[in-house]
């Protein structure tokens, strides 16, 4: 960064509810650091995501200039078109940001400039996180926050400093900007409380930075790209054209929604209809033999199936992260019975076969819920 | 109990009645064989309920009268029924058309054809059921259109021209014809119902073709579409509008043809202008005292004439315009108000001055508010508006740039 920049903007990529108040936090957060050195800025939430839903990327934005005059033009903006950070506070979502139809899904990086950074708080390493990132058309700087992804909550904020080591990861790629003496006095005004303040040391001191070339990252992932109709091919009278019976909907998939998803053991399955039932968003799909297959592209990870599933670790949820991609598996079991049983067993962590009592042990970025990250600074 | 439906009338020949503007627009719903008309009572719409029921229980007519909870609800209910492929009628006046005002909005919005009289009365408070031009105008930018009558026979005729062209694929838009509250509403003309064959000839059934809501054309209607789309569907709506001016065209070449009436332009009514000087413009009953007090004028040596605009939205400008454009002066006259605006005019004498401004040559354009809350054009108020746009054209007067309050009590 030069001396003759007059602006930085950030944005943060959150889960939609779960993580609203956290990206609040950061970007507000980032606005008033900033302003302990005489800088101005404006935080704003993306417009078009409200209503939020659970678990749907998310946007918020700050944007920190030198003064009002550099700041007007990063304002009256639903988004800024360019990113000098993108701030992801969950790790899957580097596996793409799609965030309402038509919107597509966006590789992570997309908004960031040549040479910017992106940040994904994860307890993996940046190799790990970059096997999952699109493939880079220009370069960047991939940062990992330690931690695991903050589901803090909306109404009731649960903080685990998550907010704090992403403002110090902050001060660390951004100096000119986000000092860090500024953060940790803003967080100790806010706070009055030092372990707090450590927490942005300790961002600060264990962000792990790893450049990233134009060309790394993984081709992997599905395109969803669209063009958005005109004047004269839109149809008349607001009217889109309705999903045909059984068809799903080509322009949303929300699978982007997912942080974990259900792994299911075709061998255990008795063939009871309750995942079928009660998954919320019609994802199960009935095999010829009556088992039930996950459509991965139409699952956003909720987990009722594997509530609402009689049989113990029959279906498991298992951190996103550990797959590439959205291909039914029910095909791979019919056709490969062992190989299908040994990857459900490396990637549940769960004995494929009922009558080993193997004890099923909690995968890493488990149910947040039930096993809240204790990663970070508040060590 | 369900009422004895009488075998309908075989006579197909023309006849004549001495109907209320409201009778006459029944007789329309009748004649254009409308499927589903939602009633709400207000007066003075409430004479078209009352003469429409009346059609259904002496087995006249055949319609889904359907009394809704209010106008909101009354608008919606048309709004859906003409979605599944239904002929519609609607209707209400004042503020129970402001009632149903997010329902008249959106139907335009989603360029259904729902056609509708709104019996123009003022904007309660205070109480008054006589006429002001208000509650249609209130409507004016979203996409409906607005014809104004001057007779009950006009009322019939233009309900006819309204399902025909709001109706029109290339038009799809709603119709609100302004009524005047008791004049037109409430007051018995001769009017002349044509024979269902001429009608038959001059509307075709209603057909929306792939935007029908069915189960066997599944589509969605109205979704969230924010700034992504928004832009397009509206620019879509003004190509509809543009259209419009043509469609009516058309439609009231065909009506000619066929009918006999309407005039030699569907926009505007031009009564001796031929060598006239200084004109007044307006628009619905206030035409008939102000072409008695031109016949007065005329014997006392004033080149002095009418013109009365029938079409309000789409405003059929150049044809206004070229109208307009001949006069030395023109009297706006408004049974409206817009508080705060320009010059403090009225709606339609903005709308006027607006559409001479880049004219070479354009007439002085006095504006008058008159006959407010129904008040009568009385012939001395129309001397008054004579004399102060006669002066206006003489130069006397800088007359052009304000507004006149006419027949008002200090």
């Amino acid at each position: 960064m030069s001396e003759t920049e007059t602006s930085i903007t950030i944005e943060v990529v959150y889960r939609g509810i779960f993580q609203k108040t956290l990206a609040q936090r950061i970007c507000r957060s980032i606005v008033l650091a900033a302003r302990k050195r005489g800088h101005t800025g404006t935080a704003f939430a993306r417009y078009g995501d409200s209503p939020e839903r659970n678990g749907v990327p998310a946007k918020q934005f700050a944007v920190v200039a030198s003064n009002d005059i550099e700041l007007e033009s990063s304002m009256a903006k639903y988004e800024p078109a360019v990113v000098d950070v993108s701030i992801a506070v969950d790790d899957t979502l580097v596996k793409g940001v799609e965030s309402w139809a038509w919107y597509g899904r966006q590789p992570i990086w997309k908004p960031v400039r040549k040479d910017g950074f992106v940040l994904v708080t994860s307890e993996k390493t940046p190799d790990e996180v970059l096997a999952q990132t699109d493939t880079a058309l220009r370069p960047y700087t991939l940062g990992i926050v330690p931690g695991g992804a903050s589901f803090a909550g909306l109404w009731v904020f649960k903080d685990d400093h998550t907010d704090y080591r992403v403002l110090g990861a902050l001060a660390k790629i951004e100096p000119q900007w986000v000092r860090l003496e500024d953060v940790k006095a803003l967080i100790k005004e806010q706070t009055k409380d030092d372990g707090a303040v450590a927490s942005a040391q300790y961002g600060y001191d264990n962000t792990k930075l790893r450049a990233v070339e134009a060309g790394e990252g993984t081709s992997g992932h599905e395109k969803l790209q669209f063009d958005k109709p005109g004047w004269t091919t839109m149809r008349p009278g607001i009217i889109v054209d309705a999903r045909k019976p059984g068809e799903r909907n080509p322009f949303y998939k929300k699978y982007g929604a997912r942080t974990m998803r259900p792994v299911v053991n075709f061998d255990t399955c008795i063939k009871c209809t309750m995942c079928w039932l009660d998954c919320p968003d019609e994802c199960f799909e009935v095999t010829p033999e009556g088992h039930y297959e996950v459509v991965y592209e139409a699952c956003i990870g909720c987990g009722i199936c594997a509530q609402v599933c009689p049989v113990k670790d029959c279906i498991v949820m298992v951190d996103e992260l550990k797959f590439e991609d959205n291909k039914d598996k029910w095909d791979f079991w019919k056709k490969d019975h062992d190989g299908y049983n040994k990857w459900f067993e490396s990637k549940s962590g769960v004995s494929a076969d009922p009558k080993k009592l193997v004890p099923s042990s909690p995968t890493t970025n488990a149910n947040p819920g039930a096993n809240p990250t204790t990663a970070g600074g508040d060590e | 109990m369900a009422v004895e439906v009488k075998p309908r009338e075989s006579s197909d020949v023309e006849t004549e009645q001495l109907a209320t503007g409201c009778e006459a627009i029944a007789e329309a719903i009748r004649l254009a064989d409308v499927d589903v008309m939602a009633a709400y009572p207000i007066r003075p719409y409430d004479g078209v309920m009352q003469a429409a029921a009346k059609l259904i229980a002496n087995g006249k007519m055949d319609v889904e009268y359907i009394v809704a909870d209010g106008e909101h609800s009354q608008f919606e209910i048309v709004k859906h029924a003409c979605a599944v492929g239904s002929r519609v009628f609607v209707g209400s006046s004042g503020v129970g058309w402001f009632y149903a005002f997010e329902a008249i909005a959106v139907t335009a919005g989603l360029r259904l054809p729902v056609v509708a009289i709104c019996g123009n009365r003022a904007l309660d408070d205070p109480g008054a059921f006589g006429t002001e031009h208000n509650d249609s105008l209130a409507v004016r930018d979203l996409g409906w259109l607005l014809p104004w009558a001057e007779t009950a026979q006009e009322a019939m005729d233009l309900a006819l021209m309204a399902w025909r062209v709001g109706e029109d694929k290339r038009v799809s838009l709603p119709v609100a014809i302004g009524l005047d509250g008791a004049f037109l509403t409430h007051s018995q003309q001769i009017v002349k119902i044509p024979t269902q064959a001429a009608v038959n000839t001059f509307l075709p059934p209603f057909d929306l073709g792939d935007r029908l809501l069915h189960p066997d054309n599944p589509i969605t209607i109205a979704p969230q579409v924010d700034q992504d789309w928004l832009m397009e569907i509206r620019m879509q709506n003004d190509q509809a509008m543009r259209k419009a001016e043509g469609v009516i065209r058309e439609a009231h070449a065909d009506f000619k043809k066929l009918f006999g009436r309407g005039g030699d332009s569907p926009f505007l009514d031009e009564y001796m202008t031929d060598d006239a000087e200084v004109v007044f413009f307006g628009q619905g009953t206030l035409a008939l005292p102000m072409k008695v007090a031109i016949r007065r004028l005329r014997k006392e040596g004033h080149k002095v004439g009418l013109v009365r605009l029938k079409w309000f939205r789409p405003f059929a400008t150049d044809e206004i315009v070229k109208c307009l454009s001949r006069f030395k002066a023109v009297g706006v006259i408004d049974r409206d108000y817009s508080f705060g605006s320009p010059y403090y005019g009225g709606v339609l004498y903005n709308e006027v001055r607006s559409a001479l401004y880049s004219q070479p040559k354009r007439p002085v354009v006095v504006g008058f508010i008159a006959g407010l809350g129904g008040r009568e054009i009385e012939q001395p108020m129309a001397q008054e508006i004579f004399e102060k746009t006669k002066a206006a054209a003489s130069g006397d007067l800088k007359a052009g740039d304000t507004c006149h309050w006419i027949g008002v009590r200090s």
